[in-house]
């Protein structure tokens, strides 16, 4: 799809709580071996999806500059929620300060609400039935302790500010794709606390055929293809599926591996993809395109193209930094800030 | 204003009454008072009740009647006095307030808590309730956490290193030896206090108050009621005053003084027309150490941030250049909180009455006594003289 | 109890709670936390909301080793008094940080996080703590 106006980025950010788990340490509880990333992001006890949705999505808003009253879109996808029934959006809004006037609403599909999130936000501004809309993608992901979810089940949040392109914009949203079926790979039912999937069948016909599909639809639809790209972010269970998949659409690992931070901090869920986008952001230059595609359980991709503009480099999140501050904890400390001891 | 004496005085130990309750020790304490005032309770005119969370620990309001019924003096007026660990300060306050102005002539008040009823954790949750539920409870900081962060102030602002305020303890216990009032009966060393387990950095286990059940009682009268019931050793109450200071610590300009404090011994001691240095014997509200060191400084008988050098010097014993809370304080005579401050009045009751054994000040003629509800958001004081 | 699981309590408090919102008084020039009508150190009934800045450095605190109600589980956790860039002192949680290595003067910075439980049930009490900056 491409939107009737003009639509960009212009102010994102991300979050990454201070604790970490290494997977040799999940290793040396439960014997696995072979862990498919080195460590990752484990919340505080008092974090949830919400308050890291919020400090993502105040970062974007400060970096943006926009005032608050023009924000008319909060839209929170996550598969965490601290609630079954409340919003987390009407927190985060008044948080926000961008309260009553706003379309706020909490959103589900696995990891890929938020990217639905931000196609949403683009195509409520595009259509200019708000000025500003804020896209989060959050989540703090449950895993039943040894199942193999375990050592990769991180916690992280971005966000995105998304308004009518202009000269100061990031970049401009160029097109989306989104490509669903009813593949159950992955689950969980009402009132259960951890999910249920289904090992290898997660692989090929879940997230691989989602994932190339929409990046195919999306190139084809637009005529793209994948030289036109100078980065690639996939939504990250884990180092190797995005990997393979940039190989099987014909894209470099170059053009991959700088969007890759799910070795530091594991699958953050909805946020994993925009993670991603947000770790490009931070180091693209003006003018250059990014594809970002988006896998959730259940299932489905969201393929978007981004273009960069002026405004990209003259800020940057605090990602890196995130990146970078961390507390070590081990399975015993972990097992408490998850809240497994009751 | 009339004068106002204390007729009478009595209390219960402080300790763990497992079979007796609140109303009982209330009881108790009340009609040994009455009794040591040598008067018929059909005489009080008047009940006050100190006390601070009956309605949290046993789901127990209206104490007034409640009391006055238990101790066979139903159809007197009578009230619960409430400001947190000054409860009782403010129960003896409004006593004497009673007589002062002239309404009553003889008038009794007692201040009483039950702790032990309760689990730890509803103790501490009911010692919150004198704190911010708002933005001071809602923040997780308890009671204990509020005074350490006065205290962690302190230690910082003036150089002074945490064991020669906790040597107060120390003091303490050895003073309660004596009392066969008080909840601990037994030295502490030094080394016992500063290897006590952390409950809320820096403030350690032996830093703190216990937790007790108590109650002390008095009978206060007017002169002319004195007159038809004359006793031998008497005690005026020539002051007593109040003060309060803005709620919440972190609002304060300062967090190592204690204004309110500061407020009620000024006007006590004016009223009065006493110098601190004409006190002989101190009741600080020591329900932390670092409590007991600031009260020092407040009244002036050390400079800021060097209150510990009396304690050090051993300056607080009887003999010493300010005799204080020797019966042994809250720390070790004990802090049944609502109780605590009509035991700080019965304590200096009994060193004017020259009652004190071996803890016994000699010439004692004034006592003062300081008794702080919350982080001293309220100060209750009271000055007392011995008549000759 | 009846006061600790109160929803409307918690819910008229939430700007002030969620957004640090103060008050400064037109007449002292006071800055205090949470914003009310009448100033506590003046009395002026002057008192206008503002937004506190989010950054500040620890004035004192201390480590909350025996959790009061409603905080069980959480312990050890730090609290401290925090001075904020313009003079208002707020009480709050410090997170993200060992107790040992915590100093007074130390430079924090706001974040959004989960205060207590009404129940488990209940609705989940949300406010401003705060990190250390570096």
């Amino acid at each position: 799809m491409i939107f009737s106006t003009k639509v960009g980025i212009s102010g994102y950010g991300a979050y990454v709580p201070v604790y970490r788990v290494r997977d040799s340490e999940i290793e040396r509880i439960w014997g696995g071996e072979g862990a498919p990333v080195e460590e990752k992001s484990v919340p505080g006890l008092d974090e949830d999806s919400l308050t890291m949705a919020f400090e993502a999505a105040r970062e974007a808003l400060t970096m943006s500059g926009v005032n608050r009253e023009d924000v008319g879109a909060v839209l929170v996808g996550s598969e965490s929620p601290p609630y079954a029934v409340k919003p987390s959006a009407t927190v985060i809004s008044e948080a926000l300060g961008v309260t009553p006037k706003v379309i706020a609403i909490d959103m589900e599909f696995a990891c890929k609400a938020g990217t639905t999130a931000l196609i949403l936000a683009s195509a409520l501004v595009a259509s200019k039935a708000i000025k500003c809309g804020l896209a989060i993608g959050t989540d703090n992901a449950q895993a039943k302790p040894g199942d193999e979810l375990e050592y990769t089940a991180g916690a992280g949040a971005a966000a995105f500010l998304i308004s009518e392109l202009s000269s100061d914009s990031v970049a401009e949203i160029e097109c989306a794709f989104s490509y669903v079926t009813d593949t159950p790979d992955f689950w969980r039912r009402e009132g259960e606390k951890y999910p249920r999937h289904t090992y290898r069948f997660t692989g090929e016909p879940a997230y691989f055929h989602h994932v190339i599909s929409a990046a195919k639809g999306l190139m084809e639809e637009v005529g793209l293809k994948p030289s036109d790209f100078d980065y690639v972010v996939f939504h990250q269970p884990n180092v190797r599926f995005p990997l393979r998949a940039a190989q099987q659409l014909g894209f470099s690992t170059e053009r991959v591996k700088p969007g890759i931070v799910c070795d530091k901090i594991g699958n953050t869920y909805a946020a994993s993809s925009l993670i991603g986008l947000v770790r490009v952001l931070d180091q693209a230059k003006p003018g250059q395109r990014i594809l970002v595609v988006s896998f959730g359980s259940g299932a489905g991709s969201d393929a978007i193209s981004l273009v960069t503009r002026e405004g990209v480099g003259k800020r940057r999140s605090s990602l890196s930094t995130l990146l970078e501050r961390k507390i070590y904890v081990d399975y015993g400390a972990y097992t408490k800030l998850k809240g497994l001891l009751g | 204003m009339k004068r106002v004496y204390i007729l009478g005085a009595g209390a219960t130990k402080v300790g763990e009454h497992w079979d007796k309750s609140l109303r009982e020790l209330a009881v108790e304490a009340l009609l040994s008072a009455i009794k040591d005032a040598g008067i018929d309770k059909r005489e009080v005119e008047a009940l006050y009740v100190g006390n601070m969370m009956s309605g949290e620990l046993q789901g127990q309001e209206h104490l007034g009647s409640l009391i006055a019924t238990w101790s066979g003096m139903a159809g007197i007026p009578a009230f619960k006095v409430e400001a947190a660990c000054a409860s009782g300060g403010a129960a003896v306050h409004q006593a004497f307030l009673a007589v002062a102005s002239g309404a009553y002539d003889c008038v009794a008040v007692v201040g009483v808590e039950k702790m032990t009823d309760a689990l730890p954790s509803d103790v501490t949750a009911a010692l919150l309730t004198a704190e911010d539920q708002e933005y001071t409870v809602f923040v997780g900081a308890t009671f204990v956490a509020l005074n350490a962060m006065v205290y962690r102030y302190y230690l910082s602002k003036y150089g002074v290193k945490q064991e020669h305020v906790a040597q107060f303890a120390v003091h303490c216990h050895r003073m309660a030896v004596a009392n066969p009032y008080a909840q601990f009966r037994r030295e502490v060393k030094l080394e016992d206090v500063m290897s006590s387990p952390l409950i809320a950095d820096p403030i350690r286990l032996l830093e703190c108050a216990p937790t007790g059940d108590g109650a002390a009682a008095l009978v206060l009268c007017d002169e002319e009621y004195l007159k038809r019931n004359p006793r031998d050793e008497l005690v005026e109450i020539a002051a007593s005053a109040a003060a309060t200071d803005i709620f919440s610590v972190h609002e304060r300009k300062d967090l190592s003084t204690v204004a309110s404090f500061r407020r009620a011994a000024e006007c006590a001691l004016k009223r009065a027309k006493v110098e601190p240095e004409r006190i002989d014997v101190l009741e600080a509200h020591d329900a932390f150490t670092i409590l007991g060191v600031l009260t020092l400084e407040e009244l002036g008988f050390a400079p800021r941030g060097e209150g510990w050098r009396l304690v050090v010097e051993g300056q607080l014993a009887p003999g010493g250049k300010i005799p204080t809370n020797t019966m042994g304080g809250l720390k070790a005579r004990g802090h049944p909180v609502g109780a605590t401050g009509v035991y700080q009045v019965f304590d200096l009751f009994t060193q004017l009455t020259e009652r004190a054994g071996s803890n016994q000040v000699d010439n004692a003629e004034i006592g003062f006594a300081g008794n702080f509800g919350g982080v001293a958001g309220t100060t209750v004081v009271h000055l007392l003289k011995r008549v000759r | 109890m009846v006061w600790s699981e109160s929803v409307p309590r918690f819910w008229r408090e939430r700007a002030r709670k969620y957004r640090l919102v103060g008050g400064r008084c037109r007449k002292c020039n006071s800055i205090v936390y949470p914003h009310r009508s009448v100033c506590p150190h003046c009395g002026a009934e002057n008192m206008e909301p503002i937004e506190l800045p989010r950054r500040g450095k620890v004035v004192t605190f201390s480590v909350v080793r025996h959790p009061p109600r409603g905080f069980e589980g959480k312990e050890p956790f730090l609290v401290a008094v925090i001075e904020l860039e313009n003079g208002a002192r707020v009480l709050s949680q410090l997170v993200d940080v060992h107790p040992e290595d915590v100093k007074e003067g130390m430079e924090v910075v706001a974040v959004f996080r989960r205060y207590r439980e009404q129940a488990p049930n209940g609705i989940i009490e949300y406010g401003i703590k705060f990190r250390p900056l570096k």
